[in-house]
């Protein structure tokens, strides 16, 4: 089955932004890219996500458990 | 003891202790990293912050087991994922109802359906999806395509070091993490356009 030019490109908008394509499919997505701004935005739109997933999923260590962590240092093996 | 004791053997000791608190020093150098992927993976800080003890105390007390020069990072999480898997305390979450795969295009087009195409700007998107949104979607995830998604969106891991803290093949971290991409912005698009 032929994929639409879109529909390609949204498969392989994933691995593009993981950087995991072959040389092959890269040249693919970046030509449709170059003439597709529909897909150019929506690549955009990923990018950021992602970016914006790690920020806001990210919490600080809270203070004191590094604490905690130092005194288990030198556990028995059979403790 | 102690006196009657051969050189070599006192020599021995310092060196295992010296190695001991080198491997130990190293760890908690990723202490902030466990925590971070640790907050993602359970549903309480609470929880959070027992997991990373419990990860901690397993790898000191098992610190032998650790090779010098390997990667240590992947180590400590192969402990943390298998710690939580084994307590059940994954956060749990009702079966699927919907089908999982939606495109990959799915939540632009949601988005840009409700408010046009400039609302996928970057600037707008902090807009449309809260903080709180993004926590509630994450944990709304199976958890076996969470795992993979906090590893390797959130904790920054290689394909190939989250297949080897899960101990499954590369390509099933590919495809659960595709799904799980998937499943976050299926869960996105339908807070943010609710």
């Amino acid at each position: 089955m032929t994929l639409e030019p879109c529909d390609r490109c949204e498969e392989l908008m994933q691995d593009f932004l993981d950087r995991t394509l072959t040389d092959r499919e890269w040249q693919e997505a970046e030509t449709h890219l170059a003439d597709c701004e529909y897909c150019r935005r929506r690549y955009r739109f990923e990018e950021t996500l992602r970016k914006y997933v790690r920020t806001t999923a990210a919490e600080r260590m809270p203070p004191g458990l590094l604490g905690k962590l130092e005194e288990l240092r030198g556990l028995d093996a059979t403790a | 003891m102690g006196d009657a004791e051969p050189a070599p053997e006192a020599r021995r000791i310092a060196a295992e202790a010296r190695d001991r608190v080198r491997f130990e020093e190293e760890a908690l150098g990723f202490a902030d990293q466990v925590y971070r992927v640790a907050r993602r993976l359970v549903g309480s800080r609470e929880e959070a912050e027992d997991l990373v003890q419990e990860t901690y105390a397993r790898a000191f007390r098992s610190w032998r087991s650790y090779t010098p020069g390997t990667n240590m990072r992947a180590w400590l999480f192969r402990i943390l994922t298998n710690l939580n898997v084994d307590r059940g305390r994954r956060i749990q979450r009702a079966p699927d109802t919907q089908p999982l795969e939606e495109s990959d295009y799915y939540l632009a087009n949601k988005l840009a359906s409700a408010g046009g195409e400039e609302v996928l700007d970057q600037e707008r998107v902090v807009e449309r999806l809260s903080q709180d949104s993004v926590v509630r979607a994450l944990s709304d995830i199976q958890p076996q395509f969470r795992d993979v998604v906090v590893l390797v969106d959130i904790g920054d891991f290689t394909y190939a070091d989250a297949a080897q803290i899960l101990d499954v093949p590369i390509g099933t971290v590919m495809s659960r993490l595709h799904r799980g991409r998937r499943a976050l912005k299926q869960r996105l698009a339908e807070e943010a356009v609710a």
